[in-house]
C-alpha cells in the first residue's frame, strides 16, 4: 500500500469545523433543537448507594413519586438486596427538569443495614478476599533462575486509574412507537448497544436505533451497554416521554469502570553479558467487585518465565478495559526492573534491551529513539547526576495487536452531480474514524484531499441504520473499516468506469482515476474530469456496498518511548522535558490523526506516571477524590515536547495505533526519574512526596 | 442544590440588612467560584444568597504612597495579577494571585471570596461524610488520607487554608475592613483568620451578618522586596502543597524586617515568626534563607502521610526569601 494523494498525508479531521464551532452535537447536547422527536424530553437521574456495602432493608419511592415535575420513578434493587460498593445504582427517576430529578432522588427513602466492607487492596488481600492464583509457566519457570549470574528483585505498585473521558457516560432515549426505540448513546460500540438493549427490552434489533455521531472519549469504559441505557429506556417508557440520562462526573468515577491497581513483585535473572534468562512475577490487584486485574507477559525474550496472579475483591466499582488494558502497569514493572538490572550489570539500558528484544521492528525503533533523544550524548549512569535540578533519561517498550477483521458493511454512492456519499455504522470515539472512512473512500475513488474537504463529499457514520460495523476497542477500528470502505469505493468506481470507457472508447481496465480525473493510462491526456465522468451516469446515483477484504491490513505493532525528565530534588517535582515516541502502525492512513493518537497516548501516560490514582478512604469506604480537582489529570503544562516518529511501513497494511502509545510512557518516565536521582520510586504516581521520600529527605 | 432566595442589592447597607444570624440563613455571593461549588455539592444549603456584585463601592482599586493599596472585596484576581503598581510594588501579591487556578477562574474570583473561601479538604467536601468541621464527631483526615493536610496548627481539625492571596497580603501587613449591622471594624488580616481549636465551623472571625468590604495594604517602604513561591503537584492548576510569601526590607545589605507567611501547611495562612527572626539583622545568604526555612518547620507535627511537607516548606521558604531579596 503505497502512499497516495490522500493516504499517508496530513488530512485535517473532516468534522473539525463542526467540533470547533459547536455545531457537533454530542449525546450530552442533544435535545429537541437537534432532534424534534425529543420534544418534551425529561431528565433522568440515578440514586446510588452511599455505603460501600449494605443490605437494603427498605426502599420507599412514594414521596418522590409525588414531587413536582416527577414523571417516573423506579426501584432498581429489591428489599433485602445487598449492595457491594458506594455508587451502585438503587433507584432512578425522570422529571421535567434536572433539578427536580435531583430533588426527587433525595426524597427516596433508603434504609441501609451497614455491612463490613473492605476498600483497601492490601488489607483485602491479607483478609483472604482473593481468587486462587492463576499461574503461567514457560520453559523451566522459576527453576530457570539457576542459570542466571545476576538477579534483581523488586516490588512495583500502580494505583487504580479511572477512564475520565471528557464526556461523561449517558444515553438519551425516545420511544418512536410502542416497540420502536431510538437511543443516543455516548458509546464505543453502536451495534452491541443496539443488540444488548433489544435483548433487555425484548425487541427485535431492527426496532432499536442507536446514534452516536460525535463522542467525547471512552477509553474502554464505553465498550458495552452500561446500566444507564436500559434504565433510561424504562424510565422513558414509563413516563411516555423522551429521557436524557447523563451521569455526573462523580458517577463516572464510581460506577463506570476503572483500570485495576497492581502490586507486582518482579524477578529478572540474566547472564553476565546481559542475556535474559528468567522472569518471574507475582502480582495481585483489585478490579473492585469484579476481577480482571491480571497482567500481560513481558515483551522481551525470556526462556524461562513464571507468572502468578491473584485477583483481590474490594468494595469498589468493577473494572473496565482502559486504553491498552493493564499493559501500562505491566510495562512499568518490567521496564523498571530491566533498568534495575542494567544498573546492577553496569550496562547501558538501551543496549540491554536491544540484546533481549525479539522484535526486529522494535530493535530498529530503539535505535531511532535513542538517536532522537540524544542518548549517546546525554545519558549518564545512575547516581552521577548532582545538583538541585537533575535531569535523567529513561525508556520503555510497547507491543500491540491492532489487526482488523470482517464485520463492516460500507456503502459508497456516486451522484450524477459529482458528489459522493459514504455511509458506515461505525463510531468515531475521537480517534478520527470519520476522517479515516473518508480517506478510504477518496483513496478507492482516486479523489483529492481538496475534494475530501469540499461539500461534494459527505461521510455519514454513527448510526445503526447505516451498514453494520464493529466496536471501537483493541485499536481495531481503522483496520476493520478501511478495507470495507475502500472495497465499496473500488466497486463504485468500477461501475463509473464502465460509462467512461464507453464514452472514451477505451477498455475499462485501462482507466485510472487519480487526482480528480479518470483517464487512459496509456494516454493520460485522454480522459474526463470527475464531474464530466459522473454526468455520464444514467441514473441519479450509483451505489455499491463493500466489505472487509483481506490483504489490506496487518497486525502486531511495536513501539518504544524515551523520556527526558528534570527533577527538583528540593521540592520533589518531576517535569517531563521531552518524550520521543517511536511507533509502528503499518501503513499510515493519516499522519495528522495518527500523530494525534500518539500525543494523546503519551499525555495520558504522563498523567498515569505523575498524577492519577483513585483514593478510597478506609474508614468510610468512600472514594474521596471523585472529582477533577483531587483526581489529577495532566493539563497543558504537563505536556512536554513530544517527538512522534511513525515508521511508515505500507507493505504491512493498515494496523491500529490508538492504544499502544500509552503503554511505555510511565515506564520511560519512571526510569528517567531513577536515572536522574540514583534512587528509584517504585510506585505510581511519582508525586513529590514519594520523590522526597526516595531521596531520604522526609523525616520519619 | 436546594432552592434559595436570591437578592442583588446595590449598597453595603442593604446587603447587611439581608444577611441573617446564621450562615444557614444567608450567604454572600461574590464570584461564586467556591460558593456555587459548595451549594451544588450539597455541602451547604443557604436559604438566601445575597449577591455583592451590585455594590459599586466594593470594586475600588487604588494606590497612593500615603494610604497604600486599597482593594475592594470585589476586585478580581485577574485585576490583581495584571495591575502594574501591584506587580512593581507588591510582587508577592501579584504572584500569589497569578498562581491561582486557571485564567477563567481568576477572571471570576474576587479577593474577598479568595480570603473567605472554604477549605478543600476532601472529607469536608464529600457530601456523604459528616466531618468535625461540618458538625460531625470525627476529623477523618487524622487517621485517613491526609497527604494534603496540616503540619502546623492542626487539631482537632487538620484542614489547610487554600488561599494563595492571603499569605502575601499578610506578609505586607494588610488590614481588613469588615461591615455588619453593628458598624465597621478593622483588624489586621493576620487576626482575621482563626484556628480550628478556636472556631470549628469557620476559618475567619466573620459573623454571619458581616462582610469583608476592603483590604488595605500599606505602601512598602524603600528597600522592600517580595516573592511568592508555590509548590504544587500539578502545574496546570492546583492548590498549593506548600506556598510561601516573603517580604523583606533590606538596608545596607542587611535584612531590617522580614515577614514570612506560609500557605498549604496550616488551617490558616501561617505566619512564621521563627523564620522572620532568623533573618532580621542578617545579610541574606542561601544558608540564612535555609535556616529560616528550618525554623519555620521546627514545630511541625506531621500526620502519617504529610511529613514530606517539612522539606518542601524549607525549600519554599528558602526560595521565597532569596527571590524577595533579589538573589535569584
Ligand atoms: C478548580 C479550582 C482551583 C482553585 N485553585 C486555587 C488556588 O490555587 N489558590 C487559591 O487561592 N484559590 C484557588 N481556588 C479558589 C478560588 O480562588 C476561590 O474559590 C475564589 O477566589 C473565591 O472567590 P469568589 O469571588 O468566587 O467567591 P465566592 O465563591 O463567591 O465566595 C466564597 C466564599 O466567601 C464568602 N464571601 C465572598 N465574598 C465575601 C465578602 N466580601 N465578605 C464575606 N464573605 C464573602 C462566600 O459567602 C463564600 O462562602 C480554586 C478554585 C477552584 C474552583
Amino acid at each position: 500500500m503505497a502512499a497516495t494523494q490522500v493516504r499517508g498525508q496530513r488530512i485535517p479531521r473532516l468534522d473539525a469545523p463542526a467540533k470547533v464551532t459547536g455545531r457537533a452535537k454530542y449525546t450530552y447536547d442533544v435535545d429537541q433543537t437537534s432532534d424534534p422527536r425529543l420534544k418534551g424530553m425529561l431528565y433522568g437521574a440515578i440514586l446510588r448507594s452511599r455505603l460501600p456495602r449494605a443490605r437494603i432493608r427498605r426502599i420507599d419511592t412514594s414521596k418522590a413519586e409525588k414531587m413536582p415535575g416527577v414523571r417516573a420513578v423506579m426501584s432498581l434493587v429489591g428489599e433485602g438486596a445487598e449492595v457491594q460498593y458506594a455508587g451502585e445504582a438503587l433507584a432512578a427517576v425522570a422529571a421535567e427538569t434536572w433539578e427536580q430529578a435531583k430533588d426527587a432522588l433525595s426524597a427516596i427513602e433508603v434504609e441501609y443495614e451497614p455491612l463490613p466492607f473492605e476498600v483497601d487492596t492490601d488489607r483485602a488481600y491479607e483478609k483472604g478476599l482473593r481468587s486462587s492464583p492463576r499461574v503461567e509457566r514457560r520453559g523451566r519457570g522459576e527453576d530457570g533462575f539457576d542459570e542466571a549470574d545476576v538477579v534483581v528483585e523488586a516490588t512495583y505498585r500502580t494505583p487504580v486509574q479511572i477512564h475520565t473521558p471528557l464526556e461523561t457516560h449517558g444515553s438519551v432515549v425516545v420511544w418512536t412507537g410502542p416497540s420502536q426505540v431510538v437511543v443516543y448513546d455516548s458509546t464505543q460500540v453502536l451495534f452491541s448497544v443496539r443488540d444488548s438493549l433489544a435483548r433487555e427490552l425484548n425487541l427485535p434489533p431492527e426496532n432499536v436505533q442507536v446514534i452516536c455521531e460525535y463522542m467525547g472519549g471512552g477509553f474502554g469504559s464505553k465498550l458495552w451497554m452500561q446500566h444507564y441505557t436500559p434504565i433510561a429506556a424504562r424510565l422513558s417508557r414509563k413516563a411516555g416521554a423522551p429521557v436524557k440520562l447523563m451521569l455526573s462526573r462523580e458517577e463516572d468515577f464510581l460506577a463506570t469502570g476503572n483500570n485495576p491497581d497492581a502490586v507486582q513483585t518482579i524477578r529478572i535473572g540474566a547472564k553476565k553479558d546481559g542475556t535474559f534468562v528468567a522472569f518471574s512475577r507475582r502480582s495481585y490487584g483489585t478490579g473492585g467487585v469484579g476481577g480482571g486485574a491480571d497482567l500481560p507477559a513481558p515483551v522481551y525474550r525470556f526462556p524461562h518465565l513464571y507468572l502468578e496472579h491473584v485477583d483481590v475483591t474490594t468494595n469498589a466499582g468493577p473494572a473496565a478495559p482502559l486504553r491498552a488494558p493493564k499493559w501500562p502497569q505491566a510495562a512499568f514493572g518490567v521496564d523498571s526492573a530491566i533498568d534495575e538490572l542494567a544498573a546492577k550489570l553496569g550496562m547501558d539500558p538501551v543496549e540491554l534491551r536491544i540484546k533481549n528484544d525479539p522484535s526486529e521492528i522494535r530493535r530498529k525503533e530503539w535505535q531511532i529513539g535513542a538517536e532522537r533523544i540524544g542518548w549517546k550524548e546525554k545519558w549518564r549512569p545512575w547516581g552521577s547526576h548532582k545538583g538541585v535540578l537533575r535531569r535523567g533519561l529513561g525508556c520503555g517498550a510497547s507491543a500491540w495487536g491492532g489487526g482488523g477483521g470482517p464485520g463492516s458493511v460500507a456503502e459508497v454512492e456516486i451522484f450524477r452531480d459529482g458528489s459522493v456519499v459514504v455511509r458506515l455504522g461505525t463510531q468515531d470515539i475521537g480517534t478520527g474514524t470519520k476522517t479515516v472512512v473518508g480517506i478510504a473512500a477518496a483513496d478507492g475513488l482516486g479523489l483529492t484531499p481538496e475534494f475530501l474537504r469540499s461539500d461534494q463529499f459527505r461521510v455519514y457514520i454513527g448510526d445503526t441504520r447505516l451498514g453494520r460495523s464493529g466496536g471501537s476497542g483493541g485499536s481495531t477500528t481503522a483496520a476493520s473499516v478501511y478495507p470495507a470502505v475502500y472495497d465499496a469505493a473500488d466497486k463504485a468506481l468500477a461501475r463509473l468506469k464502465e460509462f467512461v470507457a464507453k464514452k472514451l472508447g477505451v477498455p475499462a481496465d485501462r482507466l485510472v482515476s487519480q487526482g480528480g480525473r479518470i483517464f487512459d493510462k496509456q494516454n493520460p491526456t485522454k480522459g474526463l474530469t470527475w464531474g464530466e465522468a459522473t454526468r455520464l451516469l444514467p441514473t441519479e446515483a450509483i451505489s455499491q456496498r463493500g466489505e472487509w477484504r483481506p490483504g489490506m491490513t496487518g497486525s502486531g505493532v511495536a513501539g518504544c518511548q524515551f523520556a527526558e525528565v528534570e527533577v527538583d530534588t528540593e521540592t520533589g517535582i518531576v517535569r517531563v522535558v521531552k518524550v520521543v515516541a517511536v511507533h509502528d502502525c503499518g501503513a499510515v492512513i493519516n499522519r495528522l490523526t495518527a500523530e494525534s493518537q500518539v500525543i494523546g497516548g503519551v499525555t495520558q501516560g504522563i498523567s498515569f506516571a505523575l498524577l492519577e490514582g483513585r483514593l478510597m478512604d478506609w474508614q468510610t469506604g468512600l472514594m474521596i477524590n471523585a472529582d477533577l480537582e483531587n483526581y489529577k489529570l495532566a493539563g497543558a503544562f504537563e505536556v512536554p515536547e513530544i517527538d512522534v516518529v511513525l515508521l511508515d511501513m505500507p507493505e504491512r497494511g493498515v494496523i491500529g495505533l490508538g492504544e499502544p502509545p500509552i503503554i511505555p510512557t510511565a515506564a520511560a518516565i519512571a526510569n528517567a526519574v531513577a536515572n536522574a536521582l540514583g534512587v528509584r520510586v517504585r510506585e505510581l504516581p511519582i508525586t513529590p512526596d514519594k520523590v522526597l521520600k526516595a531521596l531520604g529527605k522526609v523525616p520519619s | 442544590m436546594r432552592s434559595f432566595e436570591y437578592a442583588k442589592p446595590s449598597s453595603v447597607k442593604s446587603v447587611l440588612s439581608l444577611l441573617g444570624r446564621s450562615f444557614e440563613q444567608a450567604k454572600v455571593l461574590a464570584g461564586g467560584v467556591d460558593l456555587l461549588g459548595e451549594m451544588k455539592e450539597g455541602i451547604i444549603s443557604p436559604k438566601r444568597v445575597v449577591n455583592l456584585k451590585g455594590v459599586k463601592d466594593l470594586y475600588r482599586l487604588d494606590f497612593s504612597e500615603k494610604d497604600g493599596l486599597t482593594l475592594g472585596a470585589l476586585v478580581t484576581l485577574t485585576q490583581i495579577e495584571s495591575h502594574p503598581t501591584i506587580i512593581a510594588r507588591y510582587r508577592a501579591l501579584a504572584e500569589g494571585a497569578h498562581s491561582v487556578a486557571t485564567p477563567q477562574i481568576r477572571n471570576m474570583s474576587t479577593i474577598g471570596g479568595n480570603l473567605c473561601q472554604r477549605p478543600r479538604c476532601w472529607y469536608y467536601r464529600h457530601h456523604d461524610i459528616n466531618c468535625l468541621k461540618k458538625g460531625g464527631r470525627l476529623c477523618f483526615a487524622y487517621n485517613g488520607e491526609n497527604k494534603y493536610h496540616a503540619i502546623l496548627g492542626g487539631g482537632p481539625c487538620y484542614i489547610v487554608h487554600p488561599s494563595d492571596c492571603a499569605p502575601p497580603l499578610i506578609a505586607f501587613d494588610s488590614s481588613v475592613t469588615l461591615a455588619s449591622p453593628r458598624g465597621e471594624r478593622s483588624l489586621s488580616l493576620e487576626d482575621f483568620f482563626v484556628l480550628p481549636s478556636q472556631r470549628m465551623d469557620h476559618e475567619t472571625v466573620l459573623e454571619p451578618d458581616e462582610i469583608v468590604t476592603f483590604i488595605k495594604v500599606p505602601a512598602p517602604p524603600k528597600g522592600t522586596g517580595s516573592a511568592y513561591v508555590k509548590i504544587r503537584e500539578k502545574q496546570s492548576f492546583d492548590f498549593a502543597l506548600v506556598g510561601c510569601a516573603a517580604v523583606v526590607r533590606m538596608e545596607g545589605g542587611v535584612c531590617r524586617q522580614a515577614r514570612i507567611v506560609l500557605a498549604g501547611v496550616a488551617p490558616i495562612p501561617w505566619r512564621s515568626r521563627e523564620a522572620e527572626e532568623v533573618l532580621e539583622g542578617k545579610a541574606i545568604t542561601e544558608e540564612i534563607a535555609e535556616k529560616a526555612g528550618q525554623a519555620a518547620v521546627a514545630k511541625a507535627e506531621p500526620l502519617a502521610q504529610n511529613a514530606y511537607k517539612i522539606p518542601m516548606t524549607v525549600a519554599a521558604v528558602k526560595r521565597a526569601i532569596l527571590r524577595a531579596a533579589g538573589q535569584t
